[in-house]
């Protein structure tokens, strides 16, 4: 099984060396092979007898992430919809795209793609499905942007990329909190665990996290504004990623943890609400659009929608139909898509307002809509498997288990209703999709192509796909054994198992679908009259302007807030680092009763000291108040003296007298330098900013004299100096402990001091050679 | 006897020293204040020079005072310092430069 789910990516190396023979070979040809041997391999599972198969390969089993491959009902359902359906697109994608296009990089895309998509719904180990999920956004966005030189195609990529990442890493934060809390990486195991996760004080985290990633992923409301962007993509990877697969992940995620969430009554509510909202809000979005996939991306999260909506219901009958909902949605809005791809490519246009009556151009095209649409419309015709599912959809909202909460309450009257409102709608952004393109006036002239019938090759895909339309409506039960109860058995264990039929005599789910359909065509008929509604909702509220501001603001927010800081003052960095040692130093002294003064060990004072001590302070003091560089300059030079002399005071020779060579040369160095500074002037400060400088200058001196002091008053060990006067003579054969210690017991420690000064050295002499500029030569 | 007279001396130098800790003190202070107030470069390099060698003064008083011969080096090496700096200080007023530049 991981040959199976690694076999895409694997090819896709060798794609853009076949891609070097695309002018005699379609690339497209080598790569249309994968997907059908990946199905061919999946569909001997089927049977009415499958049970689950479990592989298990060693990546990371130290930290227990490992290839763990579980084909359950679910996962084979969603198998067999990516590598059917990809073999159809790829062999689509042969037709639609010239060879003069970048072949290599779109199979390349195509097939880490699949390879992503067969992984998520295969792993059974949490991060590896993780792994595999940001694959398919990564893989998403380079399809996205395939037309890279359009602005169009990368904004929509972006846009895919930043929603869909957010909802990722949210997921893996999930994710994380399950293991921890559950010990196991399995989802299998986790379903075990239930009761545990169930009781665990951080499931409400736990369920919205995952379901963040889950909505942003299926293009739930209000995370739905990257689908209807993401249609800047070619027509093949909307009707494979953005109509069958990627979309559905969402909707897997779901469906895989619902075993785990089911019974906690939020995971009704939010997954319900959300689905509903969704599947309303698209549906009355769609009828807006007049591009074609347009038109399609808002069909599409409607009816993700409405599959979340019934996963969210979480009854026996509405888990049915939401596995049902998935493979007829899968097979009619990939042909849709392939139909709206073959419209765009054989007139130029996919501009609802400038086709019309193509049904005698285009006859089959036509013929392949009508089933497309009018199944998506949930038309009761017995040959159209949109209707089941649709019934099945207002069966189970008829149907929901009671849940004690007053939101539970109040929503789960209305959801009926809701889902009859957000159906209506799909009856009339499907007629019009059909309607629309192929019948009222011709106007040819407005086209760039004159229009004529697809190439038989092109229609063979969508003709596959009708097909098989056409036979789950007339033959339902053939895929009831076969796929969805062993699909539905995986989210809901014990599923009723119950033959699907067209008529269950007049049940109020038949007077829903009459309903949408009557008032359906009543508002197809007159949408003319009510588009203005447009105006009033959404007309200035929009998704898409929230992101695109909050994108904007987060820039502009961001890029003012580091002006604030990043001013390219060295003075406001210096007060900044300052601050922030004296504030933290100050909190940690004070939070941990570090101050600590003790005067009863102290040296007794000398005169001499104290002389010195004095002088040292006034001369520091005129240093700060001198206006002149050179008194500045040499009164320096008095502390460093000062400082020497001090060493001389408490007996420390050799200090004194690298003190003296150093400030001499410091002074010196300084003077070297004065004659090429410009000329000192006295700055204009504010009072705020001086008394800012005060402020900071008297806290970190005021700071260390603290530390100072506390070091001095804490004593927690003998010091080791006592060892190195014993041993100086004895070990390192000198008198001078100082230069013992220097080049004896420490002699790491000079031995680095030497390179820094060679490095200073040798930095001096580069910045004084080294110049770009002749004009210093 | 020669104890007494050890002790007695011990006493004088030891006197002498604080006297001439105070005088020294005193002398650096009033350099100190020539040194801050200035008023030309010049006075301030002076004043410099003489610290240095009122500096001296203070080393070999701590010297005796802190009975030790390793400050000697010390003493010595203000007196060269001193001297330099001042001579570099001193070029500086007058050219502007301490290191002239070869003059090809």
């Amino acid at each position: 099984m991981l040959f199976a789910v690694l076999l895409p990516l694997l090819f896709a190396i060798l794609v853009p060396m076949l891609s070097k023979w695309k002018h005699k070979i379609h690339t497209g040809i080598f790569v249309f092979f994968i997907p059908f041997l990946i199905f061919l391999y999946f569909i001997r599972f089927v049977g009415n007898d499958f049970t689950p198969v479990r592989q298990v390969y060693n990546w990371i089993p130290s930290l227990g992430i490992n290839f763990d491959f579980y084909l359950d009902g679910l996962s084979l359902l969603f198998v067999l919809l990516i590598s059917g359906i990809g073999s159809l697109v790829v062999f689509y994608s042969i037709y639609y795209l010239h060879v003069s296009e970048r072949l290599g990089s779109f199979y390349v895309y195509l097939l880490m793609f699949m390879t992503a998509m067969l992984g998520v719904v295969l792993s059974d180990n949490l991060f590896v499905l993780y792994t595999f999920w940001e694959l398919t956004s990564i893989s998403s966005f380079l399809l996205i942007g395939y037309w890279h030189y359009r602005e169009r195609s990368r904004y929509g990529a972006q846009k895919s990329m930043l929603i869909t990442v957010f909802g990722g890493l949210s997921m893996l934060g999930g994710f994380i909190l399950l293991t921890v809390i559950t010990g196991t990486t399995s989802i299998q195991e986790m379903i075990t665990q239930t009761d545990l996760i169930l009781s665990s004080d951080y499931l409400p985290l736990i369920m919205g996290l995952i379901l963040l990633g889950a909505f942003t992923k299926s293009a739930q409301f209000p995370f739905h504004i990257w689908l209807p962007d993401a249609m800047e993509a070619p027509t093949p990877v909307s009707a494979y990623l953005h109509s069958a697969t990627m979309v559905k992940a969402g909707i897997f995620l779901v469906a895989r943890f619902s075993p785990i969430f089911a019974t906690y009554e939020w995971f009704f509510i939010i997954v319900s609400i959300v689905g509903i909202a969704t599947l309303c809000w698209a549906s009355y979005m769609a009828v807006r659009q007049t591009d074609l996939k347009g038109i399609l991306a808002f069909s599409t999260i409607s009816q993700l929608g409405m599959i979340m909506a019934m996963l969210g219901f979480g009854t026996k009958a509405a888990i049915f139909a939401a596995i049902f909902h998935i493979l007829n949605h899968a097979t009619f809005k990939g042909s849709l898509f392939m139909v709206a791809g073959i419209i765009d490519h054989e007139t130029g246009t996919r501009d609802i307002r400038r086709l019309g009556g193509l049904l005698t151009v285009m006859p089959i095209t036509a013929t392949l809509a009508v089933f497309g649409t009018f199944s998506m419309a949930g038309i009761p015709l017995p040959f159209l498997n949109g209707f089941y599912s649709k019934e099945m959809f207002f069966e189970a909202t008829l149907h929901l288990n009671e849940v004690v909460n007053p939101i539970a309450n109040v929503i789960i009257p209305l959801i009926p209703y809701l889902a009859v409102f957000g159906s209506i709608f799909t009856f009339v952004y499907s007629m019009y999709f059909f309607f629309g393109v192929f019948t009222g006036p011709k106007q040819f002239d407005k086209l760039k192509i004159k229009p004529h019938e697809a190439p038989i090759g092109m229609l063979v895909s969508p003709i596959i796909l009708v097909v098989g339309v056409v036979f789950i409506g007339l033959f339902p039960n053939s895929v009831n054994g076969t796929f969805l109860i062993h699909a539905a058995e995986a989210v809901n264990n014990a599923v009723e198992i119950k033959d699907i039929h067209f008529w269950h005599g007049w049940i109020p789910p038949l007077f829903m679908s009459l309903a949408v359909v009557g008032i359906g065509a009543l508002l197809y008929l007159t949408r003319e009259k009510w588009s203005n509604v447009y105006h009033v909702l959404p007309g200035k509220m929009s998704m898409n302007k929230v992101y695109d501001g909050l994108v904007k603001n987060v820039d502009t927010f961001s890029t003012r807030l580091t002006n604030t800081y990043m001013t390219g003052s060295l003075k406001t960095y210096m007060s900044i680092i300052l601050g922030t040692i004296i504030f933290v130093t100050f909190i940690v002294m004070i939070s941990t009763n570090g101050f600590n003064m003790e005067f009863n060990n102290l040296a007794e004072v000398t005169w001499i000291e104290l002389a010195v001590v004095v002088i040292i302070i006034i001369a520091a003091l005129a240093t700060m108040f001198t206006t002149s560089k050179l008194g500045a300059i040499l009164i320096t030079g008095v502390v460093g003296y000062g400082v020497a002399t001090l060493f001389v005071i408490y007996r420390a020779p050799d200090l004194a007298l690298t003190q003296l060579v150093i400030e001499t040369v410091s002074v010196a160095l300084f003077l070297l330098c004065f004659y090429h500074l410009p000329k000192l002037e006295k700055r204009k400060e504010s009072t705020g900013s001086k008394l800012n400088n005060m402020i900071i200058s008297i806290g970190f001196g005021a700071l260390m004299t603290l530390i100072a002091i506390s070091a001095h008053s804490t004593e927690w060990f003998d010091p080791i100096s006592d060892y190195f006067i014993e041993t100086a003579y004895k070990l390192g054969g000198g008198h001078n402990v100082v230069n013992v210690i220097l080049v004896d017991m420490r002699g790491l420690d000079t031995l680095f001091e030497i390179a820094v000064l060679g490095i200073a050295a040798l930095a001096i002499f580069s910045l004084i050679k080294l110049r770009k500029d002749k004009e210093a030569e | 006897m020669t104890e007494t007279i050890y002790k007695a001396t011990e006493a004088i130098l030891d006197g002498t020293v604080f006297i001439c800790f105070i005088a020294i003190s005193i002398s650096l202070l009033l350099l100190l204040y020539r040194m801050i107030a200035g008023p030309t470069s010049p006075d301030r390099a002076v004043a410099l020079d003489t610290i240095g060698i009122n500096l001296m003064g203070l080393a070999a008083l701590v010297a005796i005072y802190l009975v030790t011969p390793n400050l000697n080096d010390v003493i010595l090496l203000i007196a060269i310092l001193a001297f330099l700096g001042t001579v570099a200080i001193a070029k500086y007023l007058e050219k502007g430069v301490i290191i002239d530049r070869d003059m090809d």
